[in-house]
């Protein structure tokens, strides 16, 4: 199997006047986790479509998994499963019926299909409520049904469009610790959009941020972060008055301090130690009650890529 | 592609069988129509009758109707067409499986409603002897309305793939149905006397082999051309952006 599962080319989709996707260009490579990040609107499940061959691009090339997207789609839906923008579950059918449809559809002998549909409700803790009507069940439970669906027949690549919502907290961390595992062990490549960023942290070995359809970065989450402001340092105390932050700001290490909510909050540049800076706090006056030291987050990444842009 | 079309076939008699309120009778209440009524009021004449083969053509379409509007409308409006399109089936896998269920269902109905009107007739009005349709006669409402129903569930299915929802394809069906009834009533209302003598006697002089070779003829091409328009309109990326 060739290293790269997903990769495009100056891919583009309009419609009509909208520019749905422009020019995107990506590379995944096979058994990791990319994160694609975006406000509403900003061409994710389009690309998601375009990939999976739903959709032809207007320019520009894609191939998936080896597959060119327009010539082969239906091989890349052989080697796909999809978790699109909505559910997609047969809501008068049980949940049981409903992954025995999907089995039957990816052509699963009886025995195995029966095999695997009780391996995964279980382990999503769905087996006990299989025969019920899956519309009567919570938007949670049929989130996960709907996950299970794309797992079923263990594809290569596996495309999750906002996975987590609806799900609690619990069922959440369950499905992070699936997706690495599934990439991690089997070799698979899973593509993700989510607006929840600190999961996009969690999971993803690389992000893309795509705004109005141009994609703005790929990156890791460390790199994307680092482009946003490095390290930063919060110390909570008292006494930090205009003089002290224009001491601080007039520091080669430091970028920015400013303060908030009480707190100080300083920005660096570069690896340079934090110690001296604390010292100067404390020779001008400055009571330290406690110092944190951090990195600028993703979510303050992908914020400061939109306010670029904008 | 009979293994993909029969696992549509599986999942839409699995919705079928799960129903949604009142529509899970709607098969014996057409079959307790057209199977027990209607027959019970035709009486003897039932069997024997050129009504019974028209009215056999009828039953058909109106199973049709009463689900093939939600086949694709149905699977938009619940949103699941979208998943379904992105997996590994084909465009003709999936129009052959839904099309299939369609002609099974509305077929099945229409012969269970034949079989289940002659039990009936016998039963009212058998007087000792068992009443049977004649050969001919059951031969061609069979294979009839097994035609009228692919024909109608082609139609059927154009109309539910555009529509975005249920209730806008069964109006577009039931306007549509309506419209070809009457302007057949009125067209033939509208001709002179002379000219409907002349179309009734030369009806009348035709054989029931020759009457049924002729409809059978015309039914399948038009089963053709429709099927031929549905495969062509079937277009994933068309129906993504509906």
């Amino acid at each position: 199997m060739s290293c790269i599962a997903i990769q495009t080319s100056g891919l583009s989709r309009s419609f009509g006047a909208v520019h749905a996707v422009d020019d995107v260009s990506l590379q995944v490579p096979t058994g990791t986790i990319f994160g694609f990040l975006g406000p509403n609107g900003s061409g994710k499940t389009t690309t998601i479509r375009l990939l999976l061959g739903l959709l032809e691009p207007d320019r520009g090339s894609a191939t998936v998994l080896g597959f060119d997207t327009r010539k082969d789609a239906d091989s890349i839906r052989q080697r796909t499963g999809a978790l699109l923008e909505h559910a997609g579950l047969y809501e008068r059918l049980s949940a049981e019926d409903n992954l025995e449809f999907y089995a039957r559809v990816w052509q699963m002998p009886a025995s195995t299909r029966q095999e695997r549909v009780k391996e995964l409700l279980t382990h999503l803790g769905l087996w006990e409520r299989r025969s019920e009507q899956v519309g009567t069940w919570s938007r949670g439970m049929k989130q996960k049904l709907a996950v299970a669906r794309t797992m079923l027949h263990r594809p290569d690549l596996i495309f999750l469009d906002e996975p987590t919502a609806g799900l609690d907290p619990v069922a959440s961390a369950a499905l992070r610790q699936d997706l690495t595992s599934l990439a991690d062990k089997e070799g698979v490549t899973v593509f993700l959009t989510t607006h929840n960023l600190p999961e996009a942290e969690a999971v993803c070995d690389q992000v893309g941020v795509i705004r109005q359809g141009r994609l703005l970065a790929v990156d890791t989450p460390s790199g994307l972060r680092d482009h946003a402001g490095g390290r930063k340092v919060e110390v909570a105390g008292s006494g930090f008055n205009p003089e002290v932050l224009s001491e601080l700001r007039q520091r080669p290490e430091v970028a920015d301090a400013a303060a908030q909510n009480g707190n100080l909050i300083i920005s660096l540049q570069g690896d340079e130690p934090v110690a001296p800076l604390v010292r100067l706090l404390v020779e001008s006056g400055c009571e330290i009650e406690e110092v944190r030291k951090g990195a600028a987050s993703l979510e303050a990444a992908f914020l400061a890529l939109m306010e670029r842009e904008a | 592609m009979i293994r993909d079309a029969s696992a549509v076939v599986w999942k839409e008699a699995h919705e079928l069988m799960a129903g949604a309120g009142r529509g899970k009778y709607t098969p014996f209440i057409l079959v307790a129509i057209y199977g027990v009524f209607i027959p019970l009021q035709a009486g003897k004449k039932w069997v024997d009758s050129y009504e019974t083969i028209f009215l056999g053509l009828i039953i058909s379409v109106f199973m049709v109707l009463s689900i093939v509007a939600d086949t694709f409308a149905g699977e938009r409006e619940r949103h699941t067409l979208e998943t379904l399109l992105a997996s590994r089936l084909s465009d003709r896998s999936i129009l052959v499986g839904k099309m299939a269920t369609v002609v099974i269902y509305a077929w099945g109905l229409t012969l269970a409603s034949l079989i289940i009107g002659l039990f009936a007739v016998n039963l009212s009005a058998g007087g000792g002897t068992f009443l049977m349709y004649p050969a001919s006669r059951a031969i061609a409402v069979v294979v009839m309305s097994l035609l009228m129903a692919i024909l109608a569930s082609g139609v059927g299915v154009l109309v539910s793939l555009r529509a975005s929802t249920v209730r806008q394809a069964q109006q577009q069906l039931t306007i549509g149905w309506v419209a070809i009834t009457f302007a057949l009533a009125f067209g033939f209302k509208g001709l002179s006397p002379q000219s409907r003598t002349h179309l009734l006697h030369w009806f009348n002089s035709l054989s029931l082999v020759r009457l049924t070779v002729g409809v059978v003829v015309i039914l399948i091409l038009l089963d053709l051309f429709v099927l031929v328009v549905d495969a062509f309109e079937f277009q994933r990326a068309r129906l993504i952006l509906d």
